[in-house]
């Protein structure tokens, strides 16, 4: 179980209709591959965040597949187009199940 | 005549040019940090110090001015948690003192400095573990540690952008001489002082590093390179490992001698940490 697992998000408050924006995000993850070894030498068990997904008023703006290979505190920036007032929902769905959620409301005018 | 002109001008140009600078260090859109000041008179070799940030790519400079892409801020809220915990089982927290991380401002700034009471040279992360162990009676932190440099990395966000502005007189002028010594001294098989890569030769290439000044106004700071949190210490033993030495310990009175000589040299620039670094 990863410890102070934090989402965070930036998306502008308002946006002109049809303009592209850009939204970062950012989850604080440990992010162990799986490849690792502790002193002892067992293997430290993979714990990483495997899937990203943003939602515009339901409907998907991006779906990200996730592996070891990317660093610790994944950060995703993408531009996005907005047709109309709205709510951005964000997931982050972890390896051991934990579901991490956040939303930001954006106007259009 | 005309031929020199030129020349100077020539040797100005190369000398500018192996850290030319599009832009100012402006954080968040509000702080603005000085990374190049005039030279402490102590310091001949330099007209100008330079922050270890005019030493960096573009990109990795870039994460610097928005919290948000600046990985060492998640350091920075973990502080800010643990800042009103509890340090020990049903005892005080550092915000029952200190109201909160911004009353603290400022303090960065002057470290390490002179304890009367303890009659040394104290560095903030001394004055932490004094804190802790004094005030609240609970376990010190490791020198270095996640909590120590997570706190160390508050303590310089709330005083981003004021000026480095540490002693080297009065009580404290005995260790600063120490570091200054240190600070010139050759160390270790390869036998290499400081100066010789940050003073004789910072803008140049060592392998594939791009040597800076070694100013530690932005520790600590994070590595892209270790994805975590650098303190000053740690930095030090790289250095001097990498001399292929015997290193001091982190926290050790000739570390504390060497941080305080260190850090004045860049008295006059801001205070940058938790500065992002390769």
């Amino acid at each position: 179980m990863a410890e102070n697992v934090t989402p965070r998000v930036r998306v502008p408050k308002s946006a002109k209709p049809g303009e592209d924006i850009t939204i970062k995000t950012l989850i604080s993850h440990p992010m162990e591959s799986g490849q690792r070894k502790d002193k002892e030498g067992n293997t430290i068990p993979r714990s990483i965040i495997n899937r990203f997904v943003a939602t515009f008023n339901g409907e998907t703006v991006i779906d990200v597949t996730m592996e070891p290979a990317i660093s610790t505190n994944p950060y995703f920036e993408f531009v996005a187009k907005v047709p109309e007032a709205g709510t951005f929902e964000f997931t982050w769905y972890d390896d051991d199940g934990s579901v991490y959620t956040d939303k930001q409301d954006i106007a259009v005018g | 005549m005309m031929t020199r002109t030129i020349t100077a001008m020539a040797v100005a140009l190369m000398a500018t040019g192996t850290f030319a600078q599009a832009q100012d260090l402006v954080i968040n859109g509000e702080i603005p940090i000085t990374t190049r000041a005039p030279a402490p008179d102590f310091v001949p070799a330099f007209s100008e110090v330079i922050s270890g940030w005019e030493f960096r790519s573009p990109e990795t400079q870039q994460l610097e001015t928005d919290d948000f892409e600046n990985p060492g801020m998640l350091f920075v809220e973990a502080a800010r948690e643990a800042f009103s915990e509890p340090l020990k089982e049903g005892g005080q927290s550092c915000a029952d003192c200190h109201e909160s991380p911004e009353a603290l401002a400022g303090a960065r700034a002057v470290y390490p400095k002179w304890d009367e009471e303890h009659g040394e040279v104290q560095t903030i992360e001394m004055q932490i573990n004094e804190c802790i162990t004094e005030r609240a009676g609970a376990e010190p932190w490791g020198y270095v540690s996640t909590e120590m440099d997570n706190m160390s990395a508050l303590m310089s966000a709330v005083s981003r952008g004021m000026p480095v502005n540490v002693a080297t007189d009065g009580p404290a002028h005995e260790t600063w001489k120490q570091g200054e010594e240190m600070y010139y001294t050759r160390y270790g098989q390869l036998e290499l002082s400081c100066a010789n890569c940050h003073e004789d030769n910072y803008g140049n290439m060592i392998r594939a590093d791009h040597l800076s000044q070694g100013q530690i106004n932005g520790f600590p700071a994070y590595r892209l390179k270790n994805a975590k949190l650098n303190s000053v210490h740690d930095r030090f033993k790289g250095c001097i490992r990498d001399t292929r030495a015997q290193t001091f310990k982190p926290g050790s009175p000739e570390f504390v001698a060497l941080e305080l000589y260190v850090a004045s040299r860049g008295n006059g620039l801001s205070v940058e940490g938790p500065s992002v670094r390769n």
